[in-house]
């Protein structure tokens, strides 16, 4: 079976931080950074990026539409 | 913009598999970290996508968080007073035939303030979407009691739990007016795990459809959380509200049409 590989670009500035989307990770690609951004969010980054499955979970429940979401076959 | 390294590869437009509609403006979203008025904004922007209605879309949004609407959503907009948006959407939708009229209220307008608008406009079975953003409490002016606050729950105003002896209980306004014959399609959904957030945008999908044959008044419930108010953290909040919420007010179609023409 061909395997999907993933990858996730967050728009930091406009992160909230609220860490539905690394709840909703089934891979646990997703962590909160430890630096804030220009608000004060420590936002969301895909800390774990090989992990990715390109499933877009994180993207359907982010409140704020910051993640965009990339899947291609290997 | 941070990428991950090592798969920059990956990040190239024939791979894109989601991206935020363009139907949504660029502003920052201005609602507090982690509400699902967010994602209800998202989802619905999306159905208007690919449905190619962006320039036939009307939408009406009265007082509340859900207000805000219009400043996120690339479509016309009308202001309503406090409650009155199934009104005003009535006028439009009567005016306009074509249009694809919507409401889009929460639980302190629609139930508390805009109870008579809501049934009434149900009840006449008026051809429009009515979406409401139940998340128990009045978000915007401080987490106040509002009527869909659950029994025991604590607010701003019932700091000691609402009793309902002397506050009464909470109204269950989709099932209220799934039993008028004025409705064609009642549901109540959620938008806080993946799964939901997909049932509800087929729930938006097929209101629209529904309208556009004419069939008399949609109303989506999404239960939400509202983590200000609540005093938790956006997942602690959206954990307390399968536990606490979902049991009073279970999600599901609650009137489905008995033809389902639309798939």
């Amino acid at each position: 079976m061909a395997k999907m590989r993933g990858s996730i670009v967050v728009d930091a500035e406009r992160c909230k931080g609220c860490e539905v989307c690394r709840v909703s990770c089934p891979t646990g690609t997703i962590g909160m950074a430890k630096e804030v951004n220009h608000k004060g969010y420590y936002f969301a980054y895909p800390e774990n990026p090989d992990l990715c499955i390109g499933c877009a979970n994180c993207a359907m429940v982010c409140p704020d539409g910051v993640i965009t979401v990339y899947k291609t076959k290997i | 913009m941070i990428e991950a390294t090592g798969i920059k590869n990956i990040i190239k437009p024939e791979n894109l598999v989601y991206k935020k509609s363009s139907v949504m403006t660029d502003n920052v979203l201005s609602y507090c970290p982690g509400c699902g008025h967010g994602t209800a904004n998202r989802i619905l922007a999306e159905v208007i996508e690919e449905m190619g209605i962006q320039s036939k879309t009307i939408g009406v949004s009265p007082v509340g968080c859900s207000v805000l609407l219009y400043n996120f959503l690339d479509v016309d907009m009308q202001e309503a007073a406090h409650g009155r948006a199934p009104a005003v959407a009535t006028a439009i939708k009567r005016l306009i035939p074509d249009s694809f009229v919507f409401t889009y209220q929460g639980d302190g307008d629609l139930a508390a303030i805009g109870t008579a608008e809501t049934i009434h406009a149900c009840n006449r079975g008026e051809n429009i979407l009515i979406i409401f953003v139940n998340n128990g409490i009045y978000g915007m002016t401080g987490g106040q009691m509002a009527p869909t606050t659950l029994p025991g729950m604590k607010s701003s105003t019932s700091p000691a739990g609402r009793d309902v002896k002397t506050m009464g209980n909470p109204l269950k306004m989709t099932e209220i007016v799934a039993t008028l014959p004025g409705t064609y399609y009642v549901t109540r959904q959620s938008v806080h795990t993946p799964a939901n957030v997909r049932k509800t945008k087929k729930a938006i999908r097929k209101a629209v459809e529904y309208q556009k044959l004419d069939r008399g008044t949609c109303f989506i419930e999404i239960v939400s959380n509202c983590n200000s108010g609540w005093k938790m953290t956006p997942v602690q909040a959206n954990k307390w509200m399968e536990e606490t919420m979902f049991p009073y007010y279970p999600l599901g179609d609650i009137k489905v049409p008995v033809e389902e023409s639309v798939k």
